[in-house]
């Protein structure tokens, strides 16, 4: 029986283990369930909202792996600098994990044919092409920073996907199907008992039960207003499609949030928001002011007001952007990254063949990620070599897995000395657990919920490679949950009617209302995805600290945005669909709305300003170590829409001292 | 720049139920007009909603008549210049013309196996549902960094 528009054909399907989202960390686990529950019946199921070949953050491709461990570091040292890039609060725990994982996942991605550049014993530089030692047998990777390695990835996703997707087997696979929600468990209602969605492309709601459920669907993009507001609105630094449902679905089925107070704003190339990386790390490139001054020099004294995190080798990311701002504040802009400089030196030091291919990886770096930074070079008519390139500070982002680290709070390792009980127990809500793992690795603090990448907080930098690594963590404990509950039978709290109602509530009000006026966009009984996506962005640019105040709220200023925000969530039961794709734009909206409240309602909750650069609380304008070096985690409340905000401890796990020697 | 379909080149992926563009956009965005009531030009795909581009050119990339290009964010970059690729098996070429017509190609490695040649399991060990709650993986790829126990504090 095929659905008609308005009203779906209703799919009901059960099965042990689902996968939400395609993406690194969907792939990752992908991979790893498929070994450990070979034998054991159980069911598994991966839906994507898109095409796993071309889905999450890698779709475009990358040119660098930012996270490889390699065998001369320590785990310990990249948790050391995991830490001081934000601001100190982090889970040592779940970077030491994702350090001691991650090389295993990069070590697959070039057996399976990712090119990884390497270097020759004189230490020439190759692309990946020339089957040179692979990383597991001691080749040589091409360092662009202590962390990063160089790769031709124009089609990391492609080859990633394809080792997911053999390992699942298509039949265990459903692509263009957007899942918006996941369903609490009748007999427990911290218990997750399955997920709801529908597809894109097809009249049809999909009603899933199952006992552990991955939920791995990105970070989230366009809550803040962009600084290109026409066509440009696309070219959002991260992929416009992550909408935040990783984090709404999390928050609403009660699982508890972390830092989502944190968020990230990259400094790039002016508009294009094409990488700096390389630039800085590979050519070594400097970013000036107006008249060439570099402002990391500049400026130097004032990393001193923000000990330790200042003071380390690579002060964090959001003390780098406090440094430029104060140019760009005091009128010494535009800011510059001097291309042509750099390109002149690194001439002067490589052999000829190397300078051939040194303008090749220049643009190659763009080309592999970021192909609308050379639309605009061409544009422009802008060629490194001779002319430099804008820099700045983009629209504020959230995510996990990236320089960010808000997300959902999850069971760590039990073998690496994490507490087990909390230190602090004022305002947090009981039913919760004390410590930092209380069970599977991965788990969120509701029974059945995992996540992995952008969706686990805590832990920034894991990048591509560390959100596989994540999923595969992940992947093992929920195969192990499945086999300690084999009689489980999960039960949704919600009829199955009901569900479908909710889900085609814009598609009704459309349906209803469509011929109340004659412009089908100006209706007094809906609004449109697209609009309600232009109030929230610009609630949240004018009111919590986006680029049009210079990143800057106080208190005053939240309490008008949390009222504006109110009435948003009421609109947004009134958002229309008039179609299968606009239904897709009115849920990814609806999860934003979500994901901008939390982000919202934890800056209100820290006291203090703990990442400037990022944002500044101008009523409480400083770094606050004695009260403030905690963790900030919340709950929904999916029926009174109220968040409950709570401290939870910080410990080191690994001693940070050692950043400043 | 959102991606554009050209007219003349777009052959609807010969009336199939979904073109190839629609496969892959991850944002949803490629779409066939049947009828031709939505731009003119039946059973030609189109960006139904450019300023959501993220230009990542997987449909550029993907389509087998090479009928998409990009014509870069009108808000921002002046008219003139191109980027465009041709995607084979192992490398993809790039053209790329600039607003003053200079020109300049490059070829980079796109992968080191045939597509389609990953055996994902092949030569791979079992997993040892002993030693399911421990660290590391199912199998090992000479990747585990076991670390110094001595920089664990609390242990």
């Amino acid at each position: 029986m095929a659905g008609e528009f308005g009203n779906p054909e209703v799919v009901e399907e059960e099965v042990d283990i689902l996968l939400i989202g395609g993406g690194m960390a969907c792939c990752g686990a992908a991979y790893e369930v498929m070994r450990w529950a070979e034998g054991t019946d159980l069911k598994i199921r991966l839906v994507d909202k898109a095409a796993m070949d071309r889905s999450g953050a890698v779709a475009m491709g990358l040119s660098a792996i930012n996270t490889y461990i390699g065998p001369d570091q320590d785990p310990a040292d990249y948790t050391r600098m995991v830490s001081n890039d934000l601001m100190g609060i982090t889970r040592d725990d779940l970077a030491y994990d994702v350090g001691r994982h991650v090389d295993e996942s990069v070590h697959l991605f070039e057996e399976w044919g990712l090119p990884i550049w390497k270097t020759d014993e004189n230490g020439e530089r190759f692309d990946g092409s020339k089957g040179m030692t692979p990383l597991k047998d001691g080749g040589k990777p091409v360092r662009s920073g202590k962390w990063q390695i160089m790769i031709n990835g124009e089609s990391y996703k492609w080859i990633v996907a394809e080792a997911a997707k053999k390992a699942l087997g298509t039949d265990n696979i459903q692509e263009r199907i957007f899942i918006v929600k996941l369903v609490n468990d009748k007999n427990d209602s911290n218990r997750v008992a399955g997920a709801v969605g529908f597809s894109t492309r097809e009249d049809k709601v999909f009603v899933y039960k199952a006992k552990a459920i991955l939920l791995a669907a990105g970070g989230c993009v366009n809550i803040f207003r962009p600084r290109s507001v026409g066509e440009g609105t696309g070219r959002a630094w991260y992929p416009v499609w992550n909408a935040g449902s990783t984090y709404a679905m999390a928050a609403e089925a009660g699982a508890e949030m972390t830092l989502m107070e944190n968020r990230f704003v990259p400094t790039r190339f002016k508009d294009g928001y094409g990488p700096v990386g390389a630039w800085f790390l590979l050519f070594k490139s400097k970013a000036t002011n107006a008249t060439g001054e570099v402002y990391m020099d500049r400026n130097k004294e004032m990393l001193d007001d923000y000990p330790p995190y200042g003071q380390a080798a690579v002060p964090a990311s959001c003390l780098r952007n406090h440094l430029m701002l104060k140019e760009m504040k005091e009128g010494r802009g535009p800011i510059w990254m001097d291309t042509v400089s750099a390109l002149a030196a690194l001439r002067e030091t490589l052999t000829p063949r190397e300078v051939k291919h040194l303008e090749a990886e220049a643009w190659e770096d763009f080309l592999d990620m970021c192909i609308g930074q050379c639309g605009i070079w061409v544009g422009e008519n802008i060629e490194p070599e001779k002319k430099n390139s804008e820099l700045m500070p983009t629209e504020p982002y959230l995510l996990g897995s990236h320089s960010g680290c808000c997300g959902i709070w999850v069971s760590g390792p039990t073998d690496v000395g994490a507490p087990t009980d909390e230190a602090y127990s004022e305002g947090i809500p009981e039913h919760l657990p004390k410590g930092w793992n209380w069970g599977y690795r991965a788990m969120t603090t509701v029974t059945g919920l995992w996540t992995a990448g952008d969706g686990v907080g805590a832990s920034g930098h894991k990048f591509s490679s560390g959100s596989h690594a994540e999923g595969r963590m992940a992947a093992k404990a929920m195969v192990k949950y499945c086999l300690d509950h084999k009689d489980l039978k999960p039960e949704l709290d919600t009829s199955v009617e009901d569900l479908v109602a909710e889900i085609y509530q814009p598609v009704r009000n459309y349906m209803e209302h469509k011929d109340y006026s004659t412009a089908i966009d100006i209706n007094p009984h809906y609004i449109t995805p697209k609009m309600l996506q232009f109030r929230l962005q610009k609630i949240m640019d004018e009111y919590v600290a986006g680029v049009a105040t210079y990143y800057t709220t106080n208190a005053h200023m939240m309490e008008v945005a949390g009222e504006k925000i109110d009435m948003l969530k009421e609109d947004a039961q009134k958002m229309r669909a008039k179609d299968l794709h606009e239904l897709l734009r009115a849920w990814e909206n609806y999860h934003r709305i979500i994901t901008a409240e939390a982000h919202l309602k934890h800056i209100e909750f820290r006291q203090e300003s703990r990442y400037p650069g990022f944002y500044y609380r101008m009523d409480k304008n400083f770094v606050d170590e004695e009260n403030w070096k905690c963790f900030v985690n919340s709950v929904y409340d999916k029926e009174t829409q109220k968040w409950t905000c709570f401290k939870r401890a910080h410990v080191d796990l690994v001693d940070k001292s050692k950043l400043f020697k | 720049m959102p991606t554009f379909v050209r007219t003349e080149k777009c052959d609807g992926c010969k009336g199939q139920d979904k073109t190839a563009c629609m496969y892959i956009c991850p944002h949803d965005l490629m779409k066939l007009d049947k009828d031709g009531s939505e731009t003119g030009h039946a059973m030609k795909a189109y960006n139904q909603e450019p300023e959501q581009c993220w230009e990542c050119y997987s449909c550029v990339k993907i389509c087998p008549q090479q009928a998409i290009e990009a014509r870069h964010y009108a808000d921002i970059v002046p008219l003139g210049g191109s980027v465009q690729p041709l995607r084979g098996s192992d490398s993809i070429m790039w053209t790329i013309k600039f607003r003053n017509g200079t020109l300049k190609r490059f070829k980079f490695p796109i992968r080191t196996t045939p597509e389609g040649s990953i055996d994902p399991y092949g030569g791979k060990p079992e997993a040892d549902l002993a030693k399911i709650e421990e660290p590391g993986f199912f199998n090992q790829e000479n990747g585990y960094r076991t670390g110094d126990p001595s920089e664990l504090i609390k242990v």
